[in-house]
């Protein structure tokens, strides 16, 4: 299929969605169909984002982005890029043609998550087609907006199962003046100490990895700040390539057949005893595992540990995503039953139920 | 004098037995203290929007969970409204009480449960107040980041029902970005976790759709927030402006130039004068407009970005440029712009404070447009502004002992809401819609759009018993209100029936 790069669609998108709840008809929503692997199989008729893309606007000194559902995550990079600025949250792509609503409904992060914020923390608004056949705008292009229900940050992570998200506006921040990698041959307790030590201290990190018995640290800020941090951590350099090949799932840990899973845990958590192979990220709060053990055993271990798991690989668990409390669960139910009546969108993506 | 609210539009609410309810209450809950008598509810009349004032049909004042939950069991069952109130310090009478309802005052749950340095969390009961948590992180050399600028005050439970913002918002974030966990009581006293000790949760982010929900969709009963290293250095920069639109613009080439400060005030020189009189913070009164400019971090950094920012504000034509001396000099300049709406209370004897947000570069037309308000409807208008994030603090100084003068600080502060709606903005960036804000509701949002509200809202409180009236208005409301204000000769809602 041919992709333009600048096409308002969004009648065609309507129009479609109103079909379907005329006619019953369920629908999976696809952009780049990077992300497929997330969540749970849903059957229906695509709704493909991408004949809907464009930046629609981008003052740099507004610090905010505004672009079509369907516009390439790496075309919108670009236009950040050009400016100096950048996505603070390094959202993964997982593929060429990812989509910047692909990336908003899986709300995924990259390595400067604990430090700067998840996909969800940089939404200002969204318009969405909603379960009524309504195209809608919440939010805005303003830093700060209280007016109302915060439903464009209820949209990251919701995997397309509350409605069809066609618009996104996002808050952006000038690129770090200097950036530095390093590399520390340490055993993993001594990382994962000297990981929370350096916490509670103004040091720049923005990124903090382990595996291969190796600490990766990414330092990121001012020219004075980062010279300093790093003499003070004198160690070998790191090619700062190899953070994208974390995000990406490109280092050869990621190369493997083995069921990988995303493990989630509160950011000071020691040594996980976890049956298979892991790699640390975020600063010890997240977590991926290569591992045949079965779901209800990892989720045991990491519920113990204050967190949770999500399978990575699709078909190797009947339930991807964590399981959640009875309440929380109910609500889901209300909230979906809610926003989107008929169940159209995405149906059982996320949990059978929603 | 107060603003007497037409509740007609916003549905019925139950009528409450209120002596059966006593009853029940003191039964099954014989420890937990509760106002019912005229002149005990009297301070629970308001709260930090003073001319808006309903005396409760009963307050009670819960110390442990289990209170809360029995009490909230009791009032589902019953069908009773019930009102939470953390320190009563909003600005948009989001805690204003009802006749027919419980106000629920969770200030007493005011201990702080957990420091945990490593793990750079604080728990915290709901009643905590904001400034206390970095009080208590202070030893770790760590700090609670949001800081409303009513931090002494303002509960923790209120700023998550508000999202609360403060002057290092650009940087650090709202109160949304700085939480992880959040433990509520539903409508029908269910206990339910939002958001975990991890930096993520499983399922919808409802820990972000509860976060600003003004005590409309749960009752908070414990907060756990983030917390962050103390920035090594903080230092600011004053630089005065001949001119608001020059300030402005500066700003813009602040963040043009690379630089996230970590505050960057602005104030007109109404402002200026009232926050000099009272504090004597040492600002120049003749400026027409200042910026406050806070550069943190490690030291090599903030010094080589206070030149930067200097030569910016130098190129954009400030009349001079000043950076604080010493530690006391800089609480000093702070502390005339914290204290910028009480200075003004001085001036006046009654302020209205308005919250709209707008894209920066509308700036100068919107401070232009403000004048123009000001001068039709004979009010003065003095402006303090997050100019970082866009967040507009109008103060329209009236007296409410005039006839009159009440009803016209409220329309103009209305007509300022749906400049800032025109331009892009939004009509609230941290007070909330409360009470006071539910017409311009209707300006910024269309029938579907708050259709879909009343939709969320069915979701968790289908009966509507927590805080009724607030936030969202019904569509009927803003029929009527519409009635009154045409747009671009349209009404917002023709497709609703006119009475
Ligand atoms: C001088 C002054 C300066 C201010 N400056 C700022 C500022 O810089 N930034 C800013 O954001 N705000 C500011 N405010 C407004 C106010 O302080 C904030 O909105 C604050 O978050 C309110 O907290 P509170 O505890 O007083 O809440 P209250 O006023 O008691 O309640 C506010 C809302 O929260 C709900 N609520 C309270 N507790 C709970 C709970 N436990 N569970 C569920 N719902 C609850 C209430 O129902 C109500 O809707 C200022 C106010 C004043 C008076």
């Amino acid at each position: 299929m041919v992709v333009r790069h600048d096409a308002d669609a969004s009648k065609a998108l309507l129009e479609q969605v109103n079909q379907a709840l005329n006619s019953g008809t369920k629908l999976r929503i696809q952009g780049g169909n990077s992300k497929a692997f997330l969540g749970r199989k849903v059957e229906g008729e695509v709704l493909d984002t991408r004949v809907h893309c464009g930046i629609v606007s981008y003052d740099p000194t507004e610090l905010v982005i505004t672009a079509r559902a369907g516009t390439p995550l790496v075309d919108l990079q670009a236009a950040l890029d050009e400016a100096g600025q950048m996505l603070t949250c390094e959202p993964p792509h997982f593929a060429e043609d990812a989509t910047v609503g692909g990336m908003l409904a899986a709300g995924l992060s990259g390595p400067r998550r604990p430090w700067s914020g998840a996909v969800r923390d940089l939404v200002l608004g969204t318009r969405v087609i909603t379960g009524f056949g309504k195209h809608l705008r919440f939010g805005g292009e303003v830093m700060k907006n209280v007016a109302g229900y915060d439903v464009s940050r209820l949209m990251a992570g919701s995997l397309g199962c509350l409605g069809l998200v066609t618009e996104v506006s996002l808050k952006v921040l000038p690129k770090p003046r200097e950036c530095v990698s390093l590399r520390f041959e340490v055993d993993v307790e001594t990382a994962l100490k000297n990981l929370a030590e350096w916490g509670q201290q103004p040091i720049p990190i923005s990124a903090a990895s382990y595996h291969d018995n190796a600490l990766h640290l990414r330092l990121e800020g001012g020219e004075g700040s980062v010279a300093s941090a790093r003499e003070r951590l004198s160690c070998e350099l790191l090619d700062g390539d190899y953070w994208q090949q974390l995000n990406e799932h490109q280092l050869h840990f990621f190369r493997s057949e083995t069921p990988l899973w995303r493990i989630s845990v509160p950011n000071n958590t020691g040594v996980l005893a976890l049956p298979g192979e892991q790699l640390i990220d975020w600063g010890g709060a997240q977590r991926w595992l290569k591992s045949d053990s079965d779901a209800q055993t990892i989720r045991r271990i990491v519920s113990e540990a204050g967190g949770h798991a999500t399978c990575f690989t699709p078909g190797a668990c009947d339930s991807p995503m964590p399981p959640l409390s009875a309440p929380l669960q109910r609500y889901h139910r209300q909230l979906k039953a809610q926003l989107d009546p008929q169940g159209i969108f995405n149906p059982g993506r996320m949990y059978p139920e929603v | 004098m107060s603003i007497v609210y037409d509740e007609r539009v916003d549905g019925v609410l139950p009528k409450v037995d209120k002596a059966a309810l006593l009853s029940e209450l003191q039964a099954r809950l014989p420890d937990l203290d509760v106002l019912h008598t005229e002149e005990d509810l009297k301070p629970y009349e308001c709260d930090g929007l003073s001319m808006y004032r309903t005396t409760p049909m009963m307050v009670v004042l819960p110390e442990h969970i289990g209170q809360v939950e029995t009490l909230l069991k009791i009032c589902h069952q019953r069908q009773v409204p019930v009102v939470a109130r953390g320190a009563g310090t909003g600005l948009s009478g989001g805690a204003l009480p009802l006749e027919q309802g419980i106000l629920l005052v969770m200030a007493r749950f005011n201990k702080i449960l957990e420091i945990d340095p490593a793990g750079r969390f604080a728990r915290v009961q709901p009643g905590v107040r904001n400034l206390a948590i970095s009080q208590a992180a202070a030893p770790y050399e760590l700090y609670y980041a949001p800081d409303p600028s009513s931090q002494i005050a303002c509960s923790i439970g209120g700023n998550v029902a508000e999202n609360a913002g403060g002057v290092h918002c650009l940087k650090y974030g709202l109160t949304v970005h700085n939480l992880l966990k959040v433990e509520i009581l539903t409508v029908e006293g269910e206990r339910m976790t939002l958001g975990s000790d991890a930096l993520d949760s499983p399922g919808f982010d409802l820990l972000a759709l509860f976060t600003g929900s003004e005590g409309m969709l749960g009752i908070v009963t414990e907060v756990t927030v983030k917390l962050l290293p103390k920035p090594q250095v903080a230092k600011v920069l004053l630089a005065s402006f001949d001119s608001v639109e020059k300030a402005g613009r500066a700003v813009g080439d602040i963040i043009a130039a690379g630089i996230i400060p970590g505050g960057l005030e602005m104030m007109d020189n109404l402002a200026i004068r009232a926050a000099e009189d009272f504090i004597h913070a040492g600002y120049p009164v003749d400026a027409e407009a200042i910026l406050l400019c806070e550069l943190d971090g490690v030291e090599a950094d903030v010094h080589a970005d206070c030149e930067r920012v200097r030569q910016v504000l130098e190129a954009a034509g400030a009349t001079e440029v000043r950076l604080a001396r010493d530690e006391a000099e800089r609480v000093r300049f702070w502390a005339g712009r914290k204290n910028a709406f009480p200075a003004v209370g001085r001036i006046s004897p009654d302020y209205y404070c308005m919250d709209g947000t707008i894209p920066r570069r509308e700036l100068p037309g919107v401070l232009k447009g403000i004048a123009d308000f000001s001068e039709e409807y004979g009010l003065r208008v003095a402006n303090v502004f997050h100019a970082g994030d866009g967040n507009m603090h109008p103060l329209i100084l009236f007296d409410a002992n005039q006839p009159g003068e009440l009803e016209r600080a409220e329309a103009l502060g209305g007509k300022i809401l749906e400049l800032c709606v025109k331009v892009g903005g939004s009509i609230t960036g941290e007070h909330g819609v409360g009470r006071e804000k539910i017409n311009q509701m209707c300006s910024q949002f269309n029938s579907d759009e708050l259709t879909l509200f009343h939709a969320v809202k069915a979701a968790f409180d289908p009966s509507g018993l927590l805080n009724p009236g607030k936030n969202i208005p019904t569509l009927h409301r803003c029929a009527e209100f519409g009635s009154m204000h045409v747009h671009h000769g349209q009404l917002p809602f023709p497709e609703l029936e006119r009475f």
